[in-house]
């Protein structure tokens, strides 16, 4: 088990200008869960690669347990991976798929035999040792790989969208396992994703990525809560978060959709000009329905209502804004209805709207 | 409320349903007996000739006259073979052919499998030429090639050997075994051999243990086009051989000539190593873990 310290990675793709990376820099601590998270095309992977050594790196540097690892190849960096496409190797039992790597550690027989039977059976996959991967569903191939990577024993293990080619069902149950077993080993891990479910569930800390460099770092909650821009915060959630464009009045009053509620103090403190035009971000679970007409509330008028069975969802038009508003399922709303909506206070964001950065106190 | 729902479904199933139309499936049943039948046909067009071969070289000499020729084997005799193989520079011939046909066979596997894998998994520089350039060498007939290779080869001093036939073959054979290999390494994904880079191999041994395996059916594909080609190429040989002949240069220098019984000898002992070669490299080609690769 080890750290890994990332200071400072460029990368370009041959036949590219772009940067798949942009002066990335990461710390991840000893027996930390990391996750990547971004867009496809934000550099999460190619950060993944180059830290196994799939990938080299123009420029910075990369060192795991205080070891530069930079330019060595991968099987000189001890580490394991595991791969969204499985990668089990077809022509190999599971079994020999599982040993593999200590086969080629050349870890004595009895300890490779200890090891695999003790990940099959962590991995539920003691009866079908002696089948091929292709007599495998996809669900229990991705067991194999994810035996594979964590008999090794590996200071640093990789994943790189290991649930994506599952099915729902098995992605939900899949999660909950892997979580498990990682918080079993205890060791450093850094897992790329897109899923934003993933990240949330699964992190010590997230890093949400946005074309080559990292937009936020923090604990999975933090980011949900304060998005450090608007990218984080449309990022993260589901649905994602609302954006509003608003402006503090002179008066610090917050005016939406031409109609005022309560601006929080501290930007009515900074509200110098009249008329300082602000994005107001908040989530859908964040929004309240009341009777039309209540002061402090928006007027609005309900398009869609979608019952997602634990919760409705809604679409509701604001002043020629749309946002999606979330209420319980035991509300009775109908698409047409005019509503007043009311902002939890404290859940609301404010965003720069040249920047796009947060607003904060 | 729920209760009512669930009632009122299942009266609208209880409803007369209108009657099948049975034919898409008469339809279905038919292409198959027809498949079958063409399957049938195609094996016996390619079978019988071999099978008339086969009975008529080893069946005795008289038997050939008779009429009408019988289609089972009833007079069996290994005279016709027997003298067939007791022909000068016939077993000389066969030596030779199976020689030329297994060092054609390593020698194009050796170049022909790495420059495959290079052409399918690297972008170098010339590659594109390089895949033109392979297929030029089959572009010209051997006819227009055989004078400057006469001609290189008695130079050299390899002019009548095996040597020199098995370098013709494996010429012949390169444009096939690159590309059919590198197809299949096309279809070997990268991320296995990442994984096997991961899990602790170097590039070469991750060719080796990983890669390479899962090529095999494609690797066999290549062996017996490679195998069959040698051991049926006629021209080349006989034009850069005298003593040292082949198999087919041998016997197609005498056919003319002899009586019937030798040709059909000829054939079959032509026909049967090709095929014999065939029906072992046939199970690597389907692959043999269960499915697809994938």
């Amino acid at each position: 088990m080890a750290d890994i310290s990332i200071k400072g990675l460029h990368k370009t793709y041959p036949g590219s200008t772009e940067l798949a990376t942009n002066n990335v820099s990461l710390e991840v601590a000893e027996g930390e869960f990391m996750v990547l998270l971004g867009p496809s095309g934000c550099g999460k992977t190619t950060l993944l690669r180059m830290v196994a050594g799939l990938d080299f790196p123009d420029e910075g540097s990369i060192s795991i347990g205080g070891r530069d690892v930079t330019y060595l190849p991968p099987q000189d960096r001890n580490l394991s991976m595991v791969f969204q496409s499985y990668a089990v190797f077809p022509h190999r039992k599971v079994r020999t798929n599982i040993g593999f790597g200590l086969v080629m550690k050349k870890v004595p027989r009895d300890e490779i035999e200890r090891k695999v039977a003790w990940a099959a059976d962590l991995l539920q996959l003691t009866p079908y040792l002696d089948r091929y991967p292709a007599q495998l569903s996809g669900g229990q191939r991705q067991r194999v790989a994810v035996a594979r990577a964590i008999v090794m024993d590996a200071d640093v293990l990789l994943m790189d969208e290991p649930l994506s080619n599952l099915d729902a069902l098995l992605r939900l149950d899949f999660r909950a396992e892997l979580k498990k077993i990682v918080q079993q080993l205890g060791s450093t891990t850094l897992y790329v994703t897109h899923d934003q479910v993933e990240a949330m569930s699964l992190s010590d800390r997230v890093a949400v990525m946005k074309k080559g460099q990292i937009a936020q770092l923090g604990h999975p909650i933090t980011v949900y809560e304060e998005p450090a821009d608007r990218f984080v915060g449309g990022f993260i959630g589901s649905p994602p978060m609302n954006f509003l464009e608003g402006r503090v009045t002179q008066q610090g009053a917050l005016e939406v959709a031409g109609q005022s509620t309560d601006a929080p103090e501290f930007l009515a403190h900074t509200a110098r000009t009249g008329g300082l035009p602000v994005m107001v971000g908040i989530r859908a679970e964040n929004i309240y329905l009341e009777q039309r007409g209540i002061p402090g509330t928006l007027d609005a008028t309900v398009e869609v209502v979608e019952p997602l069975g634990h919760a409705t969802l809604l679409t509701v038009d604001l002043g020629g804004q749309t946002i999606k508003v979330q209420v319980a399922s035991t509300v009775r709303v109908s698409s047409g209805e005019r509503v007043g909506l009311r902002f939890d206070q404290s859940a609301i964001r404010f965003f720069d709207t040249e920047t796009q950065l947060g607003l904060t106190a | 409320m729920s209760h009512t729902k669930t009632t009122e479904t299942t009266t609208q199933a209880a409803r007369q349903q209108p009657e099948v139309d049975r034919r898409p499936l008469a339809r279905q049943r038919r292409n198959r007996m027809l498949l079958q039948a063409a399957c049938i046909v195609i094996t016996l067009f390619m079978a019988l000739p071999i099978y008339l071969i086969a009975l008529s070289a080893t069946s005795s000499r008289a038997a050939l006259q008779e009429f009408p020729l019988s289609f089972i084997p009833d007079n069996f005799s290994l005279e016709t073979m027997e003298t067939f193989l007791q022909s000068t520079g016939i077993l000389g011939g066969l030596i030779n052919s199976v020689q030329v046909g297994i060092f054609t066979l390593l020698l194009s596997l050796i170049i022909g499998v790495p420059a495959g894998y290079a052409v399918a998994r690297f972008a170098f520089p010339g590659r594109d030429p390089y895949q033109l350039f392979l297929l030029f060498t089959r572009a010209l007939p051997i006819v227009v090639l055989s004078v400057p290779l006469a001609q290189l080869f008695l130079q050299t001093g390899l002019y009548d050997s095996v040597i020199a036939v098995v370098l013709l073959h494996t010429a012949l054979a390169l444009p096939t075994t690159i590309l059919i290999t590198s197809s299949v390494f096309l279809g070997v994904p990268r991320d296995v051999e990442e994984a096997a880079r991961i899990f602790g191999c170097s590039p070469v041994q991750a060719f080796l243990k990983v890669v390479m395996p899962m090529a095999i059916p494609g690797i066999a594909a290549a062996s017996i086009f490679t195998f069959v080609m040698s051991w049926n190429e006629v021209l080349g040989a006989s034009i850069l051989t005298l003593n040292q002949r082949t198999l087919p240069a041998q016997v197609l220098t005498s056919l003319a000539e002899s009586p019937l019984a030798y040709r059909f000898a000829g054939g079959f002992l032509l026909v049967v190593p090709a095929l014999v070669f065939i029906f072992f490299m046939r199970r690597y080609l389907t692959n043999m873990w269960g499915s697809t690769i994938r």
